[in-house]
């Protein structure tokens, strides 16, 4: 495997990945939780720049690091959040779990490394996925084509607005 | 560089998040376990899509609406929780159990 730019970065954006999402579910403030959940998410938006789908990218950042990201803040700032955060440290408790995650892990390994994946796309000179390509799929009507969809999802971000007020007024 | 090196990060991001998700007893925190799982399909979706059909754009935009859905169901998920601290003054899922009985 000859050493380019574009596997250096893939290894890098790999190592910072792994450790932040192991980090996020380990650490024992609620706070620095959601700071690494940021790092993953923005690693998460590296590997879309990589496979060359930069409007991906751009809506992950967006939408995740913009949104979901400072409504968790917020949440955390008005709620007691760092008391009682992990189940402990008992025996009885965490071995289950430990066993769950290793073994469903190990077996997913297995089978991603065992698989006859179907003739890959070259991967040397991955190029970028043009606007003009995802506008005309995004609001086209016809085959491969999904205005269907964009459609459906801004019914339900509008019930989804009702709802979250619904919910949280103040009766 | 292929598939399976993209695949084994993801996987990686899914064990995680399902161990959050079993070992936090805080609201908010499982919620961030799920954020990591859903992350881990739409990475999944993307990488299929790019490296065995690159013809098609059918995983580029179910890693797009997947996004908005996750945006939605965590500000849903962000207002239940609210609700739920008001009413029982603690995120603690040991708490949460008024309707059991």
């Amino acid at each position: 495997m000859d050493i380019s730019l574009q596997n250096v970065v893939f290894i890098i954006v790999a190592i910072f990945i792994s450790v932040f999402s192991v980090l996020t579910v380990t650490t024992k403030k609620i706070m620095r939780s959601v700071t690494y959940l940021l790092f993953v998410l923005l690693g998460t938006a590296a590997i879309y720049f990589l496979l060359g789908y930069t409007f991906l990218g751009a809506v992950q950042i967006m939408v995740y690091a913009g949104g979901v990201v400072v409504l968790l803040v917020f949440s955390i700032f008005l709620t007691k959040a760092d008391e009682n955060l992990n189940i402990g440290t008992k025996i009885k408790k965490v071995l289950p779990i430990l066993l769950t995650v290793l073994i469903g892990g190990g077996l997913i390994f297995f089978i991603i490394f065992t698989h006859n994946f179907l003739p890959m796309a070259s991967t040397d000179a991955i190029e970028e996925l043009s606007m003009k390509t995802i506008g005309f799929a995004l609001v086209g009507g016809g085959k491969n084509q999904y205005i269907l969809p964009f459609e459906a999802i801004g019914v339900l971000l509008l019930a989804c607005i009702v709802g979250g007020l619904l919910i949280a007024r103040k009766r | 560089m292929g598939v399976e090196l993209y695949l084994v990060i993801s996987t990686i991001m899914l064990c995680a998040g399902i161990y959050g998700f079993l070992m936090r007893k805080n609201t908010l925190a499982m919620l961030i376990s799920v954020e990591l799982i859903l992350n881990a399909a739409d990475i999944n979706f993307a990488v299929f899509n790019k490296f065995l059909f690159p013809n098609q754009l059918e995983g580029h935009f179910f890693t797009l609406f997947a996004i908005g859905i996750v945006a939605a169901e965590t500000a849903i998920a962000i207002a239940i929780i609210i609700n739920v601290y008001r009413n029982v003054q603690s995120l603690d899922v040991d708490k949460i159990d008024k309707m059991k009985h």
